[in-house]
């Protein structure tokens, strides 16, 4: 809006705005108070004020070798992520800069893989995985998370990598740089933002999921999105410490995806808003 | 750089994505076409049959088949309800000049970031707990009874904690959407005499239309596999209330190691997605020329 | 030395004839001017010789060598693109030292030739700014000193005024033939604005449809159109197309008049009308003369102090001497 606003009507909408944000980051935060009391004060009736314990946080990497699984979600998302990358660089690169009359289907195609349920192949590759000695390995998990998130990985590169204009090339050609020089200096340089966001959102997404790191881990391979959902059964850890055990496992990912709001809305739409 | 030389690199360069990916689309695919047509159950390897339409025939005559297709249409649609109208409600909040626009932004889309199964407990434990949940001490704050959230309501208990993680992506690309909004355009509608209701229902709204179509779509593919939230939650109980597709094939496959069945149920998913992604594919392909 | 000369070049998109055989010489040092309404294909013919688009046919000798198969960076053109191209991540120096440094020249070379290039361009302020950081002006000016400082032999220009505003393009256009003038290189400069065109060539080629429809420098184009197409595509405002009885009393399909050869009086006159909108520019005044029964309006360009208004009654009388005359299909008579 070009147009000042009354700062009454500014106070208003502030307070607003403020009150739907902090209900609705409300239990995250309730979440790390609780992960800064002691077990006492968790069960104790609502109080927002921690008596500012670490005492859960250790219980957790003591008891309940939180580091595992923690190396293990790093491992899973950075690996599935990097492999992912090898593949759709040179697919999306191919597919924006010499696009063919069949790279819409192809595009289209990649696309509906993303739509087949999880569950419509839980039972070919869970017999899959029990067979080949997968189950439970990182390696297999990490290719795993690799086919889940490829389509779109390649859809985002496609789309950064479009917007680097063909004169940009052209004129890199006219200036005399060869194939390998219009890559190096030209080429990797625009790509890199688009690659980076790419990254970012694919680790995030990769961090995150609970189905098939669920259905294919058992202790091994385990990364925090299986290990947390182990304290769904009722010998699991008291308030304290399962908030502490919640807050470690979203803290990283909640401050990169912080950083990738934007990339957030292209990436999951396909593009399709920008 | 339409020579023929880069021509045969650029489908070398595609090749290994495509392959992969018919691979990962075609072999599970087929293995659980295949196996929905067999009697097979991990406990009795070496009973395994041909079943024909058995499978078929017993989810259709299943009650629990039908209680999950129920579940997951309550399940998404409640969601969607919650999530869109909230989002718009949200993003048009946020897109007025406010002090601290940035941090709100930020405490919004937090849950956006937290995993299904995180999400999940601190609801079930933090929030929804009959003795020790914040929602229990609200009501014990007023004097009434604490509600037991996921043995009274359970399906609505995982609506309220699934719609919390996907409101902040609605209010993010409803946001998006609203601020790509031309300016000049609601101030000549404004000169022309159009109120602040008038203006939403005829400008913004439709401006917004194809934004919330993706979000619909986006979200009903992620809402229909629904699953962390559920196993750790309520286990889709108690009896089947809270049970979904993807939950209901999880246990056939996982608990009952009934291969067979699991794969028919599967394939009934497939389909079930199906029907959403062709409206998904309309939409976003036309983004593509 | 910069001389290009096509030899039956063509050039097809799948089906479609873009170019048909076309030949053209262009010599060193000339500023030639591609000009042609939308899709008329001069940008494509300037790609052709840049080496961007392949040929579907003939040649293209660049110094009487044939390049037809030559990469584009083997060419020793430079081109300023539409958008100028810049590279973003790079500053205003290394922009300008790119192409040099894809061509090895040793680094005090490179120095001397940035600052020369960019106190010539008054860029020197500016050296060390990203692309992003520059108006539309200044971009334009770095785009024109990655193409200086190559010393190509010759410079294609690809519509480079167009995202410009009015004002600015009317001083880059002194900028460019101030450039052309000191550095006497070929330059082949491609527009669809003719006032660029007459302006700044020594010659211009009229293009239509991946013809070419008239050679000539802008005086020939402007004194002699070949046809009915260069006569209203040259000149602006545009000649006056007077087709029916009133030709026929000059021997000719089509009479053409420009609006300059047209005395305009209150009182007396060959041909009667009204004025229907009237523009005073203050040096100029142009009428729009309707109800005079040859075309729905004929423009007339008068001197700033005529007094004469929206509704007037006026005669006109054309100059005899300066009127073109075209036949059935168009073509001039001589």
């Amino acid at each position: 809006m070009a147009r000042a606003v009354s700062s009454r009507a500014k106070v208003g909408y502030t307070v607003a705005a403020w009150i739907v944000a902090l209900l609705i980051f409300f239990p995250i935060l309730y979440t790390i108070i609780t992960s800064l009391k002691s077990e006492q004060e968790a069960i104790a009736g609502f109080d927002l004020i921690p008596s500012f314990t670490l005492e859960s946080f250790r219980a957790v990497q003591t008891q309940n070798d939180y580091w595992k699984p923690f190396t293990n979600s790093v491992i899973l998302s950075i690996g599935s992520t990097l492999l992912a990358l090898v593949v759709a660089i040179p697919a999306a690169w191919a597919m924006a800069f010499s696009p063919t009359k069949r790279t819409k289907d192809i595009l289209m195609w990649m696309l509906s893989t993303k739509m087949m349920p999880a569950v419509a192949v839980l039972v070919p590759i869970y017999l899959i995985f029990l067979r080949t000695g997968l189950m439970d390995t990182r390696i297999g998990l990490t290719v795993m998370l690799m086919l889940i998130n490829l389509p779109i990985v390649v859809w985002m590169l496609y789309t950064y990598f479009r917007e680097i204009p063909g004169e940009i090339l052209e004129a890199a050609r006219m200036d005399g740089a060869t194939l390998r020089d219009e890559i190096i200096h030209v080429l990797t340089p625009m790509a890199i933002p688009g690659i980076a966001s790419t990254l970012l959102l694919n680790v995030i997404l990769a961090w995150n999921e609970a189905f098939w790191t669920i259905q294919l881990t058992t202790t091994n391979a385990a990364p925090l999105s299986a290990f947390i959902a182990s304290f769904s059964s009722p010998q699991g850890l008291f308030w304290a410490k399962l908030s502490a055990a919640s807050v470690l496992a979203i803290a990283p990912i909640l401050i990169l995806g912080w950083f990738s709001q934007k990339q957030l809305v292209r990436g999951l739409t396909f593009g399709a808003v920008k | 750089m339409a020579t023929r030389q880069t021509a045969s690199l650029a489908r070398l360069m595609r090749a290994p994505a495509i392959i992969l990916l018919l691979i990962w689309m075609i072999v599970p695919l087929g293995m659980t076409l295949y196996y929905s047509f067999l009697n097979y159950n991990l406990l009795n390897p070496a009973g395994t049959s041909w079943a024909g339409w058995f499978n078929y025939r017993y989810f259709y005559t299943d009650p629990a088949f039908f209680d999950a297709i129920r579940n997951t249409l309550v399940l998404v649609l409640g969601v969607l309800v919650i999530t869109v109208v909230g989002g718009i409600a949200i993003a048009l909040l946020i897109d007025k000049p406010i002090w601290g626009q940035g941090i709100v932004r930020i405490l919004i889309i937090s849950p956006f970031f937290v995993m299904p199964p995180v999400a999940a407990l601190i609801w079930k434990n933090m929030i929804m707990h009959p003795s020790y949940g914040v929602f229990a001490d609200i009501a014990k704050f007023f004097g009434a009874q604490p509600v037991d959230w996921f043995a009274q309501f359970p399906l609505t208990s995982i609506i309220i904690i699934v719609a919390w993680q996907w409101l902040p992506f609605a209010t993010l690309i409803l946001l998006t959407a609203l601020q790509s909004l031309d300016g000049e355009q609601m101030e000549a509608a404004e000169m022309d005499g159009a109120g602040a209701l008038s203006r939403f229902i005829h400008l913004t709204l439709p401006h917004m239309a194809r934004a919330i179509t993706v979000v619909i779509l986006i979200q009903t593919i992620f809402l229909l596999g629904i699953y962390a939230e559920i196993l750790v939650t309520t286990n889709g109980g108690p009896g089947n209330a809270s049970t979904n597709l993807t939950y209901l094939i999880y246990r056939a496959a996982r608990l009952n190691f009934d291969i067979g069945g699991a794969a028919a149920g599967g394939i009934i998913a497939v389909i079930l997605a199906n029907l959403v992604a062709i409206f998904l594919m309309r939409a976003v392909g036309k983004n593509l020329d | 030395m910069g001389r290009i000369t096509l030899e039956n070049v063509t050039k097809r998109f799948g089906d479609v004839e873009v170019i048909p055989p076309l030949n053209l010489d262009i010599n060193d040092g000339e500023f030639v001017v591609f000009v042609g309404p939308s899709g008329c294909g001069k940008s494509t013919l300037l790609r052709l010789i840049a080496g961007l688009e392949d040929t579907s046919g003939g040649r293209i000798l660049i110094d009487g060598q044939d390049a037809t198969a030559t990469p584009p960076a083997k060419r020793g053109l430079a081109m300023v693109f539409q958008s100028y191209a810049l590279y973003p991540h790079m500053s205003v120096r290394k922009n300008i030292a790119f192409p040099m440094r894809m061509a090895g020249v040793p680094q005090d070379e490179q120095d001397r030739r940035i600052e020369a290039a960019a106190k010539a361009l008054n860029l020197t302020n500016y050296l060390d700014r990203k692309p992003g950081q520059l108006s539309g002006g200044q971009r334009q000016r770095v785009a024109i000193g990655r193409a200086i400082v190559r010393e190509p032999s010759a410079f294609l220009f690809d519509e480079p005024l167009s995202n410009l505003d009015a004002a600015l393009r009317v001083g880059m256009r002194l900028e460019i033939s101030e450039l052309h003038n000191r550095l006497d290189t070929t330059m082949i400069y491609v527009t669809h604005d003719q006032v660029e065109a007459m302006t700044m060539a020594d010659k211009i080629v009229v293009l239509q449809a991946g013809r070419i429809e008239q050679v000539g420098s802008p005086m020939e184009l402007y004194r002699a159109p070949k046809n009915l197409f260069v006569a209203g595509f040259i000149g602006s405002p545009k000649m006056n197309l007077i087709e029916g009885p009133t030709a026929a009393e000059f021997g000719a399909t089509t009479i053409g008049v420009r609006p300059e050869h047209i005395a305009v009086s209150g009182t007396e006159g060959r041909w009667k009308g009204r004025i229907g909108v009237s523009e005073h520019l203050g040096s100029d005044t142009f009428f729009y003369v309707e109800d005079t029964g040859l075309a729905e309006t004929i423009t007339v360009r008068a001197g700033g102090n005529i007094d004469l208004h929206h509704g007037d009654t006026v005669w006109l009388t054309p100059d005899i001497a300066e009127m073109h005359r075209f036949d059935a299909r168009g073509d001039r008579i001589a």
